[in-house]
């Protein structure tokens, strides 16, 4: 993808495998220097509160590195949870799906 | 024990026809029969048969307890009958008064049966009293209950029929909103307009509050959320209908829309969707 990188998250993640995929993309981003990060949790249909804030992790952990993150795909489940546990996502867009994601990314990186 | 001695059993049961025709008077009197929702045939066919029921149970029945097994006839005829009273839509007097009616009949019909002993007949009286009341009080408790069901099904109805989702354009769904906004209104309502925004990939959600006669500090936090689940799915939310009373409230209570979007009518809000999609309206050429 260029300059961008595109992370999947799939239901079945646990503790430690959350916490690789963090240190992964640190790291890649900084490897790749990529400019944006597209996040896409279409498979995603319910949410627990630990994956909420493994979302919410991942999106800032990326943000902070200065690459812009987009996520996309959100299910309306997972959305409801995430405002009931009262999680916002600091500095995150969010598009329906990854083409509008992938605009909207290209737009953030090209302001910057 | 019997509830009514056997003197009042033959005193009733042959004299069956004159008592029946006594109450009818009664009823018609009282203008049960001047309403087209009964045929005549058919009041005397439901008084008739509940004569019998009542005669029956009696035989066999405790004095105090028409809850007991020997009444269940003559109970379920009764719930059958106010049951299609309240949904003819008769108020719960008259469903009452059929019951009631009957006794000044059974009391002048005691008095000629027992006119030799006065101490019996009043025992009969009282006895005869408390059956009619009991199975009256049945009787108007199972009106009552078949209009809570009534009502309980109206609600329903009701929940389900304010809450649809309409497509006003490509990309531009609207959610009118009617009646009082409770919590579990607004997550019904949320989940179906959610629900539809990733089906047809809508990127803004009007949200209609014209129907809505009060906002207080709940209704806002309910919208509030609702709109934060919105974007947080990618798409946006403006807010419309909102009347110069729910200004006027939101701003009283001091209340933070956090830079949500609200249009005084769902047409000036379908006008900023569109600027937003950035499309035009324009007159034929």
């Amino acid at each position: 993808m260029g300059e961008f990188l595109l992370v999947t998250i799939q239901v079945d993640m646990h503790d430690q495998l959350a916490l690789t995929l963090q240190d992964d993309l640190a790291e890649r981003i900084r490897k790749t220097s990529a400019r944006g990060v597209l996040i896409d949790i279409s498979a995603l249909e319910i949410v627990d509160s630990f994956i909420g804030r493994m979302i919410s992790t991942i999106s800032g952990l990326s943000t902070i590195m200065d690459a812009r993150t987009v996520l996309v795909g959100m299910q309306p489940a997972v959305a409801i949870t995430l405002v009931e546990l009262g999680l916002t996502l600091p500095g995150v867009a969010t598009a329906l799906n990854v083409e509008r994601g992938m605009a909207l990314l290209r737009d953030r990186v090209r302001e910057t | 024990m019997a509830a009514l001695q056997q003197r009042t059993i033959e005193a009733i049961t042959t004299n069956e026809a004159a008592l029946l025709a006594r109450w009818g008077e009664g009823l018609e009197s009282s203008g049960a029969t001047r309403d087209a929702r009964i045929g005549a045939d058919e009041l005397s066919r439901q008084t008739r048969d509940f004569l019998r029921m009542f005669v029956a149970a009696s035989t066999t029945g405790d004095a105090g307890s028409v809850a007991g097994k020997d009444w269940a006839d003559a109970r379920s005829f009764l719930d059958g009958l106010s049951r299609s009273r309240a949904l003819q839509g008769f108020d719960s007097q008259h469903t009452a008064n059929f019951i009631f009616s009957l006794k000044r009949p059974l009391f002048e019909e005691l008095q000629r049966a027992y006119a030799d002993a006065p101490a019996q007949l009043s025992d009969q009286l009282v006895a005869i009293s408390d059956l009619l009341d009991a199975l009256g009080m049945h009787t108007v408790r199972a009106f009552q209950k078949t209009r809570e069901d009534i009502i309980n099904r109206q609600q329903e109805e009701l929940l389900e029929l304010s809450t649809p989702v309409v497509k006003l354009w490509d990309g531009v769904l609207a959610l009118p909103m009617i009646g009082t906004l409770d919590s579990q209104r607004t997550q019904v309502v949320m989940e179906s307009l959610l629900q539809r925004i990733v089906e047809t990939g809508s990127e803004i959600a009007i949200i209609d509050i014209t129907g809505v006669p009060t906002v207080d500090t709940l209704v806002a936090q309910h919208l509030l959320k609702t709109v934060t689940a919105i974007r947080l799915m990618g798409a946006d939310c403006i807010i419309s209908g909102v009347r110069p009373q729910i200004a006027q409230t939101i701003v009283h209570l001091g209340l933070d829309l956090q830079g949500i979007v609200t249009k005084a009518n769902l047409a000036d809000a379908l006008a900023l969707a569109l600027k937003r999609l950035n499309l035009t309206v324009g007159k034929a050429a």
